[in-house]
């Protein structure tokens, strides 16, 4: 096993490069320069660990068996609910539902809460740099329900325009739901203001979680949001995992999301009584391995600091924005005053999908493309662009290979 | 002259091309010079109906019939896809409906294409070569139901 990194003042970052196997491997030959993080982020060994000593040691179906691996599964699937529960500062565990990842937690929310409460000329709020997680499930709501999804604008900074969002406010506003920090562009949405303001009309408010989660510190009782969704696999942590936080209190009322196994106390044809919370939201087997791994993820967050990661992706950031504005007519896309660690930008007359393809011949990852939110690239007459994104691994050096390719990749377009 | 070669002949002067090359640098700036060497498709053959699905950037295809032979073409506003396209329409046009469905294009994997470009990427290589040979198909048809 590798050493855990040691962590005092500032960040070791080269003994946590050596906590993440991938890092070593090579690209079309040249040393893998990761920073597609948005997407998703690479794993430390500790979480990979976890999951081969999951199922080498103790695999077996949660909740049910009196055996001893039963009994060691669910505890260990426990104490990551606990650990995702401190992860967000939740008030109580019962408010932590696992699910596959962010989108499954808002269609849920959708599907029972909205179901259950949304109704003919009611309104939704979701705003334009949205995820297209945080846009479908609400248009398919609205439409099923007659009711009206409005958006907040943003402006050329890809800011939200707050005194418009302050007059789509009305008692009609039954829900708003916006990203904290956005997947395409890294603003930081001011997310406590827009939760006490929905309040104030008597509405509920989802935070999505998804990107911010891994670079803000999150707690969820000080932002008193009524939902937050998050993913594991953008935390360091598995795919196919991830948390809905709930108000207990909005929880209870909700109907259930899916029948099946788990979910139930008791069920006879004629009815069927339902679990206590979370398990009234988690039917069937969930991802017991995976989510057991999910823990050492958080793990390792917390054991190097999102004080720590955000200073060092701050720092990034602020290097690789001054470093590409030196590209002629190279154009950043997002200039929000607060920022994660989330470059995107074009360049003119040259298309994002061939900058993509010359930067992954040098080894570089980054993502191209419109990163499914197609309405926000439209709001900037764009097709897309190209978009760096960092984690805590990532280093300068990368950024200035970051920036050489680029370099090379115009001067081959050009 | 590439007229009288067949598509395989065509294919195998590609792979003699890339054959040449040490490095993917250089694979590549050959297939960008391609790429910006092709036409530009006129402005009345951009339209949403000649667009290629499947590619991240825009894929314009349009095939026209002329003395038995199906001639291609394309544009993009992305230029190593132009470049790739400019290779299949070097192969494919130009040549008759049966000798382009019957086509099996194994020049893209000797050249180191399918590997090298993404899934995503690649699918948009696909998507234009299945264009491509629906053009065909439907030429063909159209061909035979004139001769009954
Ligand atoms: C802002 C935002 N919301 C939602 C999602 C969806 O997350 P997942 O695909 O893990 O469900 C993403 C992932 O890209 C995202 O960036």
């Amino acid at each position: 096993m590798i050493q855990a990194a040691p962590i005092s003042k500032g960040l070791n970052v080269e003994a946590i490069r050596k906590e993440f196997p991938i890092l070593e491997r090579l690209v079309k030959g040249k040393p893998l320069i990761y920073l597609d993080n948005a997407a998703t982020s690479q794993k430390p060994q500790s979480v990979i660990d976890a999951l081969t000593e999951y199922y080498s040691g103790y695999n077996a179906n949660i909740h049910r068996g009196i055996h001893t691996l039963a009994e060691e599964a669910t505890a260990a699937f426990e104490r990551s609910r606990d650990t995702a529960r401190d992860f967000i500062g939740a008030n109580v565990r019962e408010e932590i539902i696992f699910t596959r990842g962010t989108t499954e937690g808002i269609n849920l929310v959708a599907y029972t809460w909205g179901r259950q409460n949304i109704h003919a000329g009611d309104e939704i709020i979701i705003s334009g740099l949205e995820h297209h997680s945080n846009i479908v499930p609400w248009q398919i709501l609205c439409e099923e329900k007659k009711a009206v999804l409005k958006v907040i604008p943003i402006n050329d900074k890809g800011e939200l325009v707050l005194e418009k969002f302050d007059e789509l406010l009305s008692s009609k506003t039954k829900l708003v739901a916006v990203a904290h920090v956005s997947n395409a562009l890294g603003t930081i949405n001011p997310v406590k203001y827009i939760i006490d303001a929905a309040h104030n009309v008597g509405a509920k408010v989802l935070i999505d979680g998804a990107q911010s989660s891994v670079h803000l510190d999150i707690d969820v009782q000080d932002l008193d949001c009524d939902f937050f969704a998050f993913s594991s696999h953008k935390v360091y942590g598995p795919t196919g995992v991830g948390v809905l936080y709930g108000k207990k209190s909005i929880l209870e009322l909700m109907p259930p999301f899916q029948g099946g196994g788990e979910m139930i106390k008791e069920v006879t044809f004629e009815k069927t009584i339902y679990n206590e919370l979370p398990y009234k939201y988690e039917a069937g087997t969930p991802n017991i391995g995976d989510t057991v791994a999910f823990k050492a993820a958080l793990d390792f967050v917390n054991r190097i600091g999102k004080e720590n990661i955000k200073r060092h992706e701050d720092e990034l950031l602020e290097y690789a924005t001054s470093e590409l504005l030196q590209i002629p007519d190279l154009k950043i896309i997002g200039t929000s005053a607060e920022k994660a660690s989330v470059i995107s930008f074009v360049i003119d007359r040259i298309h994002p999908q061939d900058l993509g393809i010359l930067l992954d011949n040098n080894g570089i990852a980054v993502r191209t493309g419109h990163h499914c939110a197609q309405p926000l690239m439209d709001t900037f007459c764009i097709p897309g662009t190209v978009r760096a994104s960092f984690a805590v691994y990532n280093t300068i050096h990368e950024i200035d290979e970051l920036v050489a390719g680029l370099r090379k990749a115009i001067k081959m377009l050009a | 002259m590439s007229e009288n070669k067949s598509i395989q002949e065509i294919e195998a002067d590609i792979i003699d091309e890339f054959s040449l090359f040490d490095s993917w640098d250089e694979k590549y700036e050959y297939i960008i010079d391609m790429g910006k060497k092709l036409p530009e498709l006129d402005e009345k053959y951009k339209l949403d109906e000649n667009k290629v699905k499947g590619c991240q950037s825009t894929v314009w295809l349009v095939a026209e019939m002329e003395n038995g032979k199906i001639i291609f073409k394309a544009d993009s506003d992305a230029v190593i896809v132009k470049g790739l396209i400019s290779m299949l329409i070097r192969v494919l046009s130009n040549h008759t409906p049966d000798e382009i469905i019957e086509a099996k294009l194994e020049f893209i994997q000797k050249i180191g294409m399918t590997s090298h470009l993404a899934q995503t990427r690649s699918n948009g290589l696909l998507s234009m070569v299945k264009q491509m040979k629906n053009f065909a198909l439907a030429y063909k048809l159209k061909q035979s139901l004139i001769n009954n």
